[in-house]
C-alpha cells in the first residue's frame, strides 16, 4: 500500500482548436486531467472524440492550443511507456498472422527500448498480464480467432503490461455483447479504485458512463460531453501489484458467478 | 545438365538464394500493411532508372536503386497528401515509372539495350558487379529486420499503437519503403521488374494460409521464397525457360497446393 497525495496535472488542453476540412471540429477547448482522474468522453460520430484522443497522444497536431502530458508539451514529451493504449476493436486486420502473447509482449515495445531483446523479466511481464486478464489459456491462440470481449482483454493486457500510469481507451466496447461490457466495465472500475492509474476513456455507453462518473457531465464543448470522477471521490490508498489485484478481482467474480449458477440449479 | 556447372548460373543461384530471403521479408510488411502494389510501383519506376543507366552509360542496376528510393520518398509524400486515397499515391507513381522508362528506352534505340533481361530477369546477364550489389542490399536488410523486428512488428500490427509507444513511425515507414526500394533493384536482374513483386508478395500470401504467428510468417515466407528461387531458377536453366516467370508460377503452384491442402485438413476434421 502507498498514500497517493500528489494530484500533478496529467492531461492538460490549453485552448486547442482542429478543424477538419475547414470545419471546427474543437475550438477553444480547455480542460485538464489530474492523477488517478477517470474521464469519460461521450459524443455523437464526428463529435470529434477520436481526433482529440489522437491529439493528446501526438498523432495529429492541433491548429492552435497547447496540450501537455505529464506537464510537457506532447512534442517534448518522451516518457510513453506510462501510457497505456485500447484501440477500437475494429482497428486491426483479423487476418493478421500474430498470437495473443506477440500482441501482449508488444506493449513493452517503446522508443526507449529500441535495440533491445525481449527478456525473460519481459516473458514474466507478460504471463503476469495474461493471467491478470484471465487469457493465459488463449496465449497462442491467432488474435483474429477470439471474440471481441477476448480481443479486448488482450488489448487491455497490452496496455498493462507496462505499468501505466495513464490508460487511454477509445471506444473498447464497441460490438461486444452486454454481458462481456458489464465484466469489462467492472474491471476498469476496480483498477481506477484501486491503482494510480489515471483514465481516459470514449465510449458510446451513455448508461454506463453515467453510473460510474454521474449524471452530469463536468465540462461540454460543441457536441462532446466530458465526464469525470475526481480523484478525490476515492480512497486515499491504492495497491501497487496490479496483476495481484486483477486475480483477486478474477477470483471474486469467479465465485459470485459460481453462487448465481448454484442458486439458478436450487 | 551441365548449365548449373557453369561460373554464370552459379552466380544467379548465389544471387537468388540472397534475393529469396530479402524480397519475402520485405514482402511481408508490405501484404500485412495492404502495400502490395508498393513492389510493383518501385519496380516499374526503377526500370526507368536501368533505362537512363544504359543511356548515360552508367551502371544501370545503380541508377535503377537511386530512383526506386526516390520513388518511395514521392510514396510516401503523397499518401500523406492523399491519406484516404493512399493506393493513389501508388496508381500515380506507378505510371510516370513506365512513362519514364518508355520514353527513355525510345531514346535509347540505337543502344544495343536487352530491356528483356531487365523486364522478365535473365540468368546469364548476372555479373560479379551485380552479386555484390545483392551481397550489399541483403546485408543491410537483414542488420535492419534483425535489429528492428520487434518494433517494425507493432508498426505492421497496429500504427497507432506504435506512435502512443513513441516509436519514430514515420521513420519506419520511410525505412520499410527504402528498403523495398533496395531489394527490387537489385532483384530485377534475376527475376525482372515485370514479375519482382510476386517474390515479395506471394510467399506472404502463402504465410497467411499456414502460419498461426508473425514469427512463424517470418520463417515460412523465407523457406517458400528459397524453395520457389532455388527450384525455379534450377528449372529455368536446365529448359532454357525465363527465370522470372518460372519462379512465379512455381510461387503460385504453392499457394494452390497451401490452399488445397488447408481445405482438405479443413473439411477432414
Amino acid at each position: 500500500m502507498q498514500n497517493s497525495t500528489c494530484h500533478q496535472d496529467i492531461i492538460t488542453l490549453e485552448d486547442v482548436s482542429f478543424s477538419y476540412q475547414n470545419q471546427a471540429v474543437h475550438k477553444g477547448l480547455n480542460f485538464s486531467v489530474k492523477e488517478r482522474d477517470f474521464i469519460g468522453l461521450i459524443g455523437s460520430n464526428g463529435a470529434g472524440k477520436t481526433t482529440l484522443l489522437r491529439m493528446i497522444v501526438g498523432l495529429l497536431k492541433p491548429e492552435s492550443g497547447t496540450i501537455r502530458l505529464f506537464g510537457q508539451p506532447v512534442s517534448q514529451f518522451k516518457q510513453w511507456d506510462r501510457i497505456g493504449y485500447v484501440p477500437q476493436k475494429n482497428s486491426f486486420n483479423p487476418l493478421f498472422p500474430a498470437t495473443v502473447r506477440e500482441v501482449v509482449l508488444s506493449g513493452l515495445y517503446s522508443r526507449n527500448k529500441l535495440f533491445r531483446k525481449i527478456t525473460k523479466a519481459d516473458q514474466k511481464k507478460c504471463d503476469d498480464a495474461l493471467h491478470a486478464m484471465n487469457i493465459e489459456d488463449l496465449a497462442m491462440k491467432r488474435i483474429g480467432e477470439l471474440s471481441g470481449g477476448q480481443q479486448q482483454r488482450v488489448f487491455l493486457a497490452r496496455a498493462l503490461i507496462n505499468n501505466p500510469s495513464l490508460l487511454i481507451l477509445d471506444e473498447p466496447t464497441v460490438g461486444i455483447d452486454s454481458e462481456t461490457q458489464e465484466g469489462f466495465f467492472h474491471m476498469i472500475k476496480h483498477m481506477h479504485q484501486h491503482h494510480n492509474i489515471t483514465f481516459l476513456m470514449v465510449s458510446h455507453d451513455m448508461e454506463m458512463i453515467r453510473s460510474y462518473l454521474g449524471q452530469q457531465p463536468a465540462v461540454e464543448s460543441g457536441k462532446l460531453k466530458f465526464y469525470k470522477k475526481h480523484s478525490h471521490e476515492l480512497q486515499d490508498c491504492v495497491e501497487n501489484d496490479l496483476t495481484h489485484s486483477l486475480r483477486e478481482l478474477r477470483q471474486q467474480m469467479e465465485s459470485r458467478r459460481e453462487v448465481v449458477t448454484v442458486g439458478d440449479l436450487s | 545438365m551441365e548449365i548449373l556447372a557453369s561460373d554464370f548460373f552459379q552466380r544467379a543461384l548465389i544471387g537468388g538464394v540472397l534475393i529469396g530471403i530479402t524480397a519475402p521479408l520485405m514482402g511481408i510488411f508490405l501484404v500485412l500493411r495492404r502495400l502490395s502494389m508498393i513492389g510493383d510501383t518501385l519496380s516499374h519506376v526503377s526500370i526507368a532508372g536501368v533505362a537512363l543507366g544504359f543511356l548515360v552509360g552508367v551502371y544501370p542496376v545503380a541508377v535503377g536503386l537511386l530512383f526506386a528510393i526516390i520513388a518511395s520518398f514521392f510514396i510516401e509524400k503523397l499518401r500523406k497528401t492523399y491519406k484516404s486515397y493512399a493506393e493513389l499515391s501508388i496508381a500515380i507513381i506507378m505510371s510516370g515509372g513506365v512513362a519514364l522508362a518508355s520514353i527513355m528506352f525510345t531514346m535509347g534505340r540505337g543502344y544495343n539495350v536487352n530491356v528483356n533481361g531487365y523486364l522478365f530477369g535473365s540468368i546469364l546477364t548476372l555479373n560479379d558487379t551485380d552479386l555484390i550489389t545483392i551481397a550489399v542490399v541483403t546485408f543491410v536488410v537483414l542488420v535492419a529486420i534483425r535489429t528492428q523486428l520487434k518494433e517494425l512488428f507493432l508498426l505492421t500490427f497496429d500504427e497507432d499503437a506504435a506512435a502512443v509507444s513513441g516509436l519514430p513511425v514515420r521513420f519506419y515507414n520511410v525505412m520499410i519503403s527504402v528498403l523495398t526500394a533496395l531489394v527490387i533493384s537489385a532483384s530485377i536482374k534475376i527475376v525482372g521488374a515485370l514479375l519482382v513483386s510476386a517474390l515479395l508478395t506471394i510467399p506472404a500470401a502463402c504465410s497467411l494460409i499456414i502460419a498461426r504467428s508473425f514469427r512463424q510468417s517470418v520463417i515460412t515466407v523465407v523457406i517458400i521464397g528459397e524453395l520457389a528461387v532455388v527450384a525455379g531458377l534450377m528449372i529455368a536453366g536446365v529448359w532454357n525457360l525465363a527465370p522470372g516467370g518460372t519462379i512465379v508460377l512455381l510461387l503460385i503452384a504453392i499457394m494452390l497446393i497451401l490452399m488445397l491442402v488447408k481445405r482438405g485438413m479443413r473439411l477432414g476434421s
